[in-house]
């Protein structure tokens, strides 16, 4: 036995702190039976989580598409290509944009809430109270708002693309002046379905897994304190966003 | 409880929005919005070289798109590519001597089968052939034939045993160019 416990280094407690991670996403799948039983529960998640993001996600579509459409055109008008607008943008947003952006301002806007959320609980100890009660917190708190995670995102990153393709629309067509006819047949001749779309809407599905699994868990394990809480809200927004580019990598790597 | 009511509304046409959006994603902005199964006939041609012609590529008419392409296979005994056309059926006054050839739209465009009407008074049936076609342009093939073209004009022109009189005042005259 050591006499004097070392404190273990932070390399080893990153790993710990993933390692916890994973065993809680188990926990949470565990819990997903037993949470359809309050399935009423998981629409009002959706309802905060999902509906109540539309707006910022629906504004920041409309902008980002509206950049798209300017950056595109000048960088396109280089090369006489200026008819290729719509297929760049849309490619772009339905591949990448959409659903990085989407997963981006989703760990912003509804992460960090449910992140504080369940900390609050924790500090206020309503989460002991509930299993004194034998009502399991996994099932009754935090699987239904994994759940709706997991459910808005795929529904937020369409919602952004839409937005999206609106906004470089207005842009190239209506101010720039770009043929209807031609931004939206080059369009549609070039984009696929299940290579883009769907490719996307996978995506988008893996994020929500993830950013919903990261403000949970750092929510649930938070330090039961009022600058725990706030600690934890930080780190869901730092380690979703770091994940979410992570595996947008390592997906655009594998489904190209 | 009310509340909880409007709360499955709500979440309820969040999912049918989300639904919306991915369909309109889907039908309007990508290749099935071209994909119209309406009535139609399909059209046979032959090519020596199709390019980069793809399946539900446009096949149109006077630059107005009258159907895609639905198939494309290699003729194993001519080695030629087979493409059917399949034809909205609202556009069955092709004369039978039309000619079709495989184009890009712009210079880097996507490839498209135009018809060239002709002037028979018979009209395509299903299942004709169109017997004139023209090949894709291929560009490396232009670019090769103009090389390999000035090229052997050169070549010919040192090799002609007619040349040799004509030439060796040429010589001198580039020779201290050379040196």
């Amino acid at each position: 036995m050591n006499a004097v416990r070392k404190e273990p280094s932070r390399f080893m407690m990153g790993i710990a702190q993933i390692g916890a991670c994973g065993i809680f996403l188990l926990q949470i799948l565990r819990a997903i039976p037993a949470s359809l039983r309050h399935i009423g529960e998981t629409a009002r998640q959706v309802w905060f989580v999902g509906a109540m993001s539309l707006v910022i996600i629906m504004t920041c579509g409309l902008f980002v598409g509206m950049v798209l459409g300017l950056q595109l055109y000048y960088v396109l008008s280089i090369f006489g290509g200026t008819a290729a607008l719509g297929t760049v943008v849309s490619l772009s947003l339905y591949r990448e944009l959409g659903p990085v952006v989407t997963a981006l301002l989703f760990a912003g806007r509804a992460g960090t809430s449910i992140t504080a959320e369940i900390g609050l609980m924790r500090a206020t100890d309503q989460l002991d109270a509930m299993e004194m009660m034998a009502v399991d917190p996994l099932a009754f708190v935090v699987a239904p708002r994994f759940i709706a995670g997991i459910i808005a995102m795929p529904i937020l990153a369409c919602v952004f693309n839409v937005m999206g393709i609106f906004g470089a629309h207005l842009v190239g067509v209506s101010w720039l002046g770009l043929d209807n006819g031609t931004f939206w047949s080059n369009m549609t001749s070039s984009v696929d379905v299940w290579k883009d779309v769907i490719n996307g809407l996978w995506k988008s599905l893996a994020f929500g897994v993830v950013c919903a699994l990261i403000a949970t868990f750092q929510g649930y394990t938070t330090a039961p304190t009022s600058e725990g809480v706030a600690y934890a809200t930080t780190r869901t927004v730092v380690f979703s966003s770091i994940a979410t580019l992570a595996i947008d990598f390592v997906m655009t790597a594998f489904l190209m | 409880m009310a509340q909880r009511q409007s709360f499955q509304i709500g979440t309820g046409l969040f999912i049918l929005l989300g639904f919306a959006a991915l369909a309109y994603l889907a039908t309007q902005t990508t290749s099935l919005a071209n994909y119209r199964q309406g009535d139609s006939y399909t059209l046979k041609a032959r090519f020596t070289n199709i390019g980069q012609l793809k399946l539900r590529a446009p096949v149109k008419v006077a630059g107005v798109r009258v159907g895609s392409v639905s198939e494309i296979v290699l003729e194993p005994d001519k080695l030629d590519a087979l493409v059917s056309l399949s034809v909205d059926k609202r556009f069955d006054k092709i004369p039978d001597d039309s000619a079709a050839a495989v184009f890009t739209s712009g210079l880097l465009g996507d490839q498209y089968i135009s018809l060239q009407p002709g002037g028979s008074p018979d009209m395509f049936k299903n299942n004709d052939e169109v017997v004139l076609t023209q090949s894709s342009m291929q560009l490396e093939e232009l670019i090769g034939k103009y090389l390999v073209g000035s090229d052997s004009g050169k070549a010919g022109d040192k090799n002609a045993p007619a040349q040799p009189a004509s030439t060796p005042p040429a010589d001198k005259s580039t020779k201290p160019q050379e040196k």
